[in-house]
């Protein structure tokens, strides 16, 4: 150390009172370096330590060498949202260690490569210089090994600094590293000697852990991975896709399962998993696919929906069932590849040229990624039409806790579909005719055995035996059956969930925005006394009782990630205009994940508070 | 050819009723495999193929309703409407039928799947999705109707048109053509064949051919437009394919359910064995072409463009290379009907997944 680093530690501020289990740590180093399994282990020994906490990666759109963050938040209430606050910061990376830190609240701790020489920034911080290059050259000679175990060096200096029990880093380290070996001993070595040098610093800063019991039987996952899960378990047979960020890693895990658990015992497959040569190819498979009778799906992000707009308009024309993920990231156009956003809303809802209205869903946790793409085959079957499941990379890519996945109880529902019995029985059928009243025609899958089996798809106006036909009244009166069915899915789609106890204020978000929202319900009660209702949308067309929240309310924050009041604007559609002037909008367009805080003070600020 | 006719009863001087029509080996007459009414042009030569597609299929005694029609946008894309209507038939979106065929057939791969596309649909808009649709060798025919010209736009060149033809009001194409079945043999193509609307049974034989092979069976048929390219300056021209014509060989076909007849002069006339068991006769009018040779087929073809001819017949044929299913390894059922239990994983299944995330 030097004199400067040790001075720095003299004239630290003296310990407050500790802050146990309710801090976040920004890690901050370069991407590509490896970083990433050491922060699982980390994230793993405060989970297995009973304490709630969440996994957030911030990352470049990059392969290596770009900055990139990941934020851990411990939280003893649970609260898994970002925290906007960093209170533990761990700069690794020279390039942004000066603009990290001066970022940080008065009060925070640093632990920093030594050489950074940080010390000499600021007055008011915690700081813990560590010789990172020293603590692991005795652990390996190679110097590639060197550049990844720094890393686990820091493992175990926040091992040390945080208490973290050791017994449960070593736990989470078996676990990450698995059968590796060797693998597994050198990063045992090199968090030891994070964790010996811990036991040199004087600790200077309030933050500690202490094991609870609040994660037992909890699991950890990501949204994609979930999404995928629910895939599975719907019973997905077709999977054509194009990579694109975020949405990649929802294909890989669905792929990796399906190779587990769906090739027959002779390794024959059940599942089709094809890389398409591009979104609208994806699309065009999955809606092929859906046809004839098989249940598929993809996913992709805004600029692969831009792509799939006029198949998604011939899906909603010629009713022909899909299910499609977007993990939405911010746009427009390329925009922010690895940042997070709600900014799809809007076009997805009308997807394609002319009157289109498409199903949407809108899963809010890990484990409404599971059940509602899960229901997004039932849906897409039952209402012969396109369902998108608007995730985002907040949801799909970072780590959250939930509750065990529990196994669907209901059976696939495959919607109307008309065998040969029944063909035989009815002497015939017609393709778009409403028999039932709910705007749903029947139809018949190819290669059904019977001569009256076959109809004609196209995305031509046609009538109700599929026939092409120009006739104006045809047209409309088809038009008007479309949106007969659209209406009728309000009541069969995912209901919202609705909080409160009959405040005048309410608050009105969907998808990810929910774990802020909540945090932020918290903070406005216990901060400001201000109870608010809170109703979570998670799906459109929205059902009838957000239009009754609404008029329940003098005022309605609409609070959203996009830039354009996206929701805000969907609402106002099925409102009469006495009540969309109680709507107020809350809208972030930073491609961060939401926070509950900026919720709580732009909420105050517009109440006058 | 031994054609797949069920006998009819012989008739007699003495009674000369109307003769039985004529059923094939299901029992269906033709009128089973009929359309709706064609709304192309007189003379079209869209409508020459469209017959000669449900010839093959009535030839052959496939079932209708075994069949399912592709199509895209575009005069040809029509034509699925105007023959088999007790087949089930996707008119998609202009250039995107390859995808939507290509995922209907992987849901269900015991359908036969036929696609009808034009040189617009398929050179131009949608040459992307054909490049793919060839690579991954998806089972089914795909046949282009090609006159080198849009004409529900009326009039305009497509991709195929050939440099230095010209339309109608005397423009000239300068754009280098796209041969389809260039292009197709560089992408590893299967089945490459080209035929002429005019040439009935030429292009009834390839069809059959086609409808007999396992992968992806491109048959590139010149079908001129004789609104918009049939003129003096066109190369898609009747007269002119009628002039240029130069077919590779004289085929025949021997369905799989037909008697094998040998006899043939193994010296002139190759027999290849397709994928469903059927045979190819191909007697040789080009002493040296070999079907099964890619880089000779690609030489010929160049050959012929550079001389102004038109190449017709069998150009390439690989009768065993594996079908996307194939390589997929998916399971001889289709899968869009695979029954819950073997597409829903156990209880135990998420059991174990979740306990793996703890």
């Amino acid at each position: 150390m030097t004199t400067a680093q040790l001075e720095a530690t003299r004239r630290a501020p003296a310990p407050q009172r500790a802050v146990v289990n309710d801090f976040s740590i920004q890690v901050a180093t370069v991407n590509g370096s490896g970083s990433q399994s050491a922060n699982t282990v980390l994230l793993r020994a405060l989970f297995q330590m009973g304490i709630p906490v969440s996994g957030k990666n911030l990352f470049p759109s990059n392969i290596a060498g770009l900055p990139t963050w990941y934020t851990i938040r411990v939280s003893r209430e649970g609260w898994v949202a970002r925290k906007k606050e960093v209170d533990l910061l761990v700069a690794m990376n020279g390039e942004t260690a000066r603009d990290d830190l001066l970022q940080l609240r008065p009060g925070a701790a640093v632990v920093y490569d030594a050489p950074l020489g940080l010390e000499a920034l600021r007055a008011d911080l915690a700081f813990y210089p560590v010789p990172f290059d020293e603590l692991v050259a005795p652990v390996t000679s190679d110097a590639r090994l060197r550049k990844l175990l720094r890393n686990m060096v820091y493992v175990g200096v926040l091992a040390g600094l945080l208490q973290l029990e050791a017994a449960e880093v070593e736990r989470a380290l078996a676990r990450v590293f698995g059968k590796k070996q060797k693998a597994l001993e050198l990063n045992l070595r090199a968090v030891r000697a994070g964790l010996e040098h811990a036991a040199t610093i004087e600790k200077h800063d309030p933050f500690r852990v202490e094991r609870m019991d609040a994660t037992r039987g909890k699991i950890i996952i990501d949204g994609n991975a979930a999404t995928a899960l629910g895939a599975l378990f719907a019973g997905v047979t077709v999977v054509p896709w194009y990579p694109i960020t975020p949405s990649t890693s929802v294909i890989e895990s669905l792929q990796g399962y399906l190779e587990q658990y769906r090739r027959t015992p002779d390794g024959q497959a059940s599942f089709a998993v094809v890389q398409a040569e591009d979104e609208l190819a994806a699309i065009g498979m999955v809606i092929g696919a859906s046809w004839a009778g098989a249940r598929a799906m993809t996913a992709t992000s805004g600029p692969g929906i831009s792509l799939m707009s006029e198949f998604a308009g011939l899906g909603y024309y010629a009713e022909v069932p899909a299910v499609i993920v977007d993990v939405q990231r911010i746009g427009p156009s390329t925009g922010l590849p690895t940042r997070t956003s709600q900014g799809d809303l809007l076009s997805t809802a009308f997807l394609s040229h002319g009157d289109t209205e498409q199903l949407l869903l809108f899963p809010g946790s890990v484990e409404e990624c599971f059940t509602l793409t899960g229901q997004a085959f039932d849906l897409a079957e039952r209402f012969q039409t396109p369902v998108f499941v608007l995730s985002d990379l907040d949801l799909g890519m970072n780590s959250w806790m939930s509750m065990p996945f529990a196994y669907p109880e209901t059976p696939l529902d495959r919607g109307k579909v008309l065998s040969k019995a029944d063909l035989d029985r009815l002497g015939g059928f017609a393709r778009y005719k409403d028999v039932d009243g709910d705007g749903i025609g029947w139809r018949t899958l190819p290669g059904t055995d019977h001569p009256k089996a076959a109809y004609f798809t196209r995305g031509t106006g046609h009538d109700e035996q599929a026939a092409y036909s120009e006739r104006s009244d045809v047209f409309e009166k088809n038009m008007v059956r479309l949106r007969r069915k659209f209406e009728g899915a309000r009541a069969a789609l995912p209901q919202p969930v609705v909080t409160g106890t009959g405040s005048r204020i309410g608050l009105l978000a969907h998808g990810s925005s929910d774990p802020a929202l909540r945090e932020a319900l918290a903070q406005l009660r216990s901060e400001a006394g201000l109870e608010a209702d809170y109703l979570r949308v998670r799906a459109w067309p929205f059902a009838a009782s957000v239009r009754d929240f609404v008029a329940a309310h003098d005022r309605v924050y609409v609070v959203e990630q996009d830039r354009d009041a996206q929701l805000l604007a969907l609402l106002k559609l099925d409102l009469e205009p006495a009540l969309s002037g109680r709507l107020r909008s809350i809208a972030h367009c930073t491609g961060l994940p939401l926070d509950a805080r900026s919720i709580t003070e732009e909420l105050l600020a517009q109440e006058g508070r | 050819m031994a054609a797949p006719t069920t006998p009819t009863t012989p008739t007699t001087l003495a009674t000369p009723a109307t003769p039985a029509p004529r059923t094939n080996r299901l029992g269906l007459a033709i009128l089973d495999y009929k359309g709706g009414k064609t709304t192309l042009c007189a003379g079209c030569g869209h409508n020459a193929i469209s017959e000669r597609i449900l010839e093959a299929y009535f030839d052959l005694g496939i079932p209708p309703e075994r069949v399912a029609k592709f199509s895209g946008i575009g005069c040809s894309s029509k034509t699925p409407a105007y023959f088999m209507s007790r087949s089930h038939s996707f008119n998609a979106v202009h250039g995107r039928m390859p995808a939507v065929a290509t995922g209907a057939l992987l849901a269900n791969r015991t359908l036969h799947g036929v696609g009808v596309s034009g040189d617009g649909d398929t050179a131009s808009i949608g040459v992307g999705q054909f490049i793919n649709l060839v690579r991954r060798n998806v089972a089914m025919v795909y046949v282009v109707e090609n006159n080198g010209v849009y004409g529900l736009t009326k009039g305009q060149f497509s991709a195929t048109a050939d440099p230095g033809s010209t339309l109608k009001g005397g423009e000239v194409a300068d754009l280098p053509a796209i041969d389809i079945c260039a292009l197709a043999l560089q992408l590893g193509a299967s089945f490459v064949a080209r035929s002429f609307s005019g040439d009935k049974k030429q292009l009834s034989v390839l069809l059959k051919a086609a409808v007999a092979h396992g992968g992806t069976a491109l048959l590139d048929v010149i079908s001129p437009c004789v609104t918009f390219n049939d003129h003096e300056g066109s190369t898609k021209s009747f007269a002119f394919v009628k002039e240029h014509d130069e077919p590779l060989q004289e085929l025949s076909f021997v369905p799989a359910f037909a008697e094998i007849d040998v006899d043939y002069d193994a010296g002139t006339t190759q027999d290849v064995t397709l994928h469903d068991g059927s045979h190819l006769r191909l007697k040789k009018l080009e002493a040296d072409y070999d079907p099964s040779d890619r880089v000779r087929a690609m030489a010929r073809l160049m050959e012929a463009a550079r001389g102004g001819e038109v190449l017709t017949g069998m150009l390439f044929l690989d009768p065993a290379a594996p079908d996307l299913s194939t390589r997929l390894g998916l399971v001889a059922a289709p899968l869009s009907t695979l029954p819950p239990e073997q597409v829903r994983p156990s209880r135990a299944v998420l059991d174990e997944i979740n306990a793996s995330l703890r």
